[in-house]
């Protein structure tokens, strides 16, 4: 993509507004640094977004730090620990995060005038930071309840950098550097996001199996007991009692997790309109198709990070009916874009009430895509980074 | 008599800094208030007009919204709602404006509500940089199309950051038609314009009603 590719689509004049925001940092040196350059938000984020902030003038490189399948599986243990599920982390472990991250230092080019660092895989490089340079960690799950003994070990290599960055508020733990804020976002000209003929999103449902003889309901999300399928179930056979709609459930079979998709397919089984989709490994223009044919969109998950899962449905114009978890409540303007519920019974009474009054329907969906183009869209994101370059670098 | 000195029109964009206090109830957002900065008063005061496009009807302060929605006390949410920074003339005076609110509140109805599943309210303040836009002008007429044209945050910029925040007494935009078009009458109208419109747009069509209706009057 160019940059000249988001003027169709960004707010009037935000491109110009990069280009002028990018101007007297024109030649610096930016540095992102992640453990993988695969799979997640976070990578497609950077993927998008690195050619943009070059062709903007500052110079960003990303960076990979390798270590053996032991040192992944720490990292992993690690990261969910961090985000509060309790795992065994022994200090064997904690010394393969340590030396990693210092073979890693010495090999990558981290002399730059911002070095940002993803997450906690890379975290310990900033042991060996050069002299040069501003170190910025940025944390992107939820951060509120670590555990105690790990964010104890890793908290005194946070410090050390200039500042983190968190998606919100509440993820953010007490630091005694600058802590500051920034939402994630999605690109608009992404394969999940871009504008789809509609012979390719007939075709791209025909081959999923999704009819389109009636509307749907649409939750996407990984087929786990934290995304409250069965909890989705239930609300749907209370609008269902009213409407005669489908409900489809689009999400990955985690390897070794298969108990909840067992139960969606046993409910699928009786209900012909209960319809799990299992998405192929690279899922977007598919997710994109399924998006757009939905009538409603679901996010109920119990947990999660930002939950930036239901930003795209709003792009697609879809009214959406969320879970207070996570970032939702930043994502959404209730009342206007859609609304947050706490119960199986609130959604299914939301829901039922949208179906009822299918004028709102458009309204809000027109809502939401409007309010993801001005506050959640690439091109905000790169003004933030570039105003955070232009902050700590000043 | 000399060209006018062109205006060259700044946009910006916020950086958000998370500060360590927060406020799970409003005897707690009551202690902790005199100890922010002001530019995080600004911040959640003015401030949220450069956030917020998609409810002008809303509570327009980042306190007002919190004790409305996550405390749940509507009392105490609508007085909030009236401390405005727009009245008051500084940071300062609508920092004393909350003080005295939540005071005067709390001592009427004792045990304030507490905040068991809500969100602790989160005190901010926020970075502004100024951002070229490329606009510049010489006559009004260049101002006029230029306004309708740039970013909404230029608005913010020359509006409410500069009479607000760097105490320049009055906008950027009134200042320059005074002092370099010559055209105090437009430039104290202007003045006049209550940023207490609940968005930058409805702010920007303010202006641009008034500057077109100079316009007409002028027979330009």
């Amino acid at each position: 993509m160019t940059l000249d590719d988001y003027r169709a689509v960004a707010p009037r004049g935000a491109v110009d507004f990069l280009l002028h925001l990018a101007e007297p940092m024109r030649g610096r040196q930016f540095v992102h640094v992640t453990a993988s350059r695969y799979g997640g938000g976070v990578v497609a984020t950077l993927n998008q977004m690195l050619p943009v902030l070059n062709a903007l003038g500052i110079e960003t490189r990303w960076e990979i730090i390798v270590g053996t399948a032991e040192f992944d599986g720490v990292a992993r243990a690690v990261t969910a620990a961090l985000e509060g599920t309790e795992q065994v982390i022994t200090e064997a472990m904690l010394e393969r995060l340590r030396a990693t991250c210092a073979d890693n230092a010495g090999r990558l080019p981290l002399e730059a005038d911002l070095v940002m660092v993803h997450d906690a895989a890379p975290l310990l490089l900033v042991d060996r930071r050069p002299a040069r340079g501003r170190w910025v960690w940025r944390g992107h799950g939820d951060l509120s309840s670590p555990q105690a003994s790990v964010w104890a070990f890793l908290r005194q290599f946070v410090v050390k950098y200039d500042a983190a960055v968190f998606s919100l508020a509440r993820f953010a733990p007490a630091l005694s550097i600058p802590r500051f804020l920034i939402h994630p976002s999605i690109d608009p000209l992404s394969e999940r996001n871009r504008d789809m003929p509609r012979a390719e999103q007939a075709e791209r449902l025909a081959r999923l199996g999704v009819p389109r003889d009636k509307p749907y309901l649409l939750q996407v999300g990984p087929f786990t007991r934290e995304q409250d399928v069965l909890g989705v179930i239930n609300a749907y056979r209370l609008v269902k009692r009213h409407h005669d709609v489908r409900l489809v459930l689009a999400g990955s079979a985690r390897p070794g997790a298969t108990g909840v998709l067992d139960d969606v397919r046993e409910v699928a089984a009786e209900d012909p309109d209960v319809l799990p989709v299992v998405l192929p490994p690279d899922p977007h223009a598919d997710l994109n198709a399924i998006e757009r044919g939905a009538t409603i969109v679901l996010q109920k998950p119990l947990r999660t990070d930002f939950g930036l899962d239901a930003t795209p449905a709003m792009w697609k114009a879809k009214p959406v009916v969320a879970s207070t978890a996570g970032g939702f409540r930043f994502q959404l303007v209730v009342g206007v874009t859609g609304y947050l519920v706490e119960t199986v019974e609130g959604a299914a009474f939301r829901i039922r009430h949208l179906l009822t009054n299918p004028e709102l329907i458009g309204r809000m969906g027109a809502a939401g895509r409007e309010h993801v183009r001005r506050h959640f869209l690439i091109t905000r994101h790169m003004a933030d980074y570039l105003a955070l370059l232009t902050h700590l670098t000043k | 008599m000399s060209a006018p000195r062109p205006f060259a029109f700044l946009g910006c964009v916020e950086l958000q800094e998370l500060l360590p206090f927060q406020a799970r109830d409003e005897r707690e957002l009551l202690e902790t208030l005199p100890r922010v900065s002001d530019e995080s008063i600004f911040s959640h005061t003015a401030g949220v007009l450069l956030r917020r496009a998609v409810l002008p009807e809303a509570y327009p302060n980042d306190f007002a919204l919190w004790v409305g929605a996550q405390v749940g006390d509507r009392r105490l949410a609508e007085r909030l709602a009236m401390v405005d920074i727009f009245d008051t003339g500084s940071a300062e005076a609508v920092r004393a404006a909350l003080i005295a609110t939540v005071e005067e509140h709390l001592s009427h109805f004792g045990v304030p509500p507490a905040v068991t599943e809500g969100e602790p309210f989160h005190f901010i303040q926020s970075h502004v940089v100024p951002v070229p836009t490329g606009h510049r002008v010489a006559t009004l007429a260049e101002f006029q199309d230029a306004l309708a044209e740039v970013d909404a945050s230029a608005v913010f910029y020359h509006v409410v950051e500069a009479r607000y925040r760097l105490g320049r007494g009055r906008s950027d935009f009134a200042e320059w038609i005074d002092l370099s078009l010559g055209q105090p009458e437009l430039a104290d109208r202007i003045s006049r314009i209550d940023p207490y419109v609940g968005s930058l747009e409805r702010l920007r069509e303010r202006h641009l009603a008034i500057v077109g209706r100079a316009m007409e009057e002028g027979g330009a």
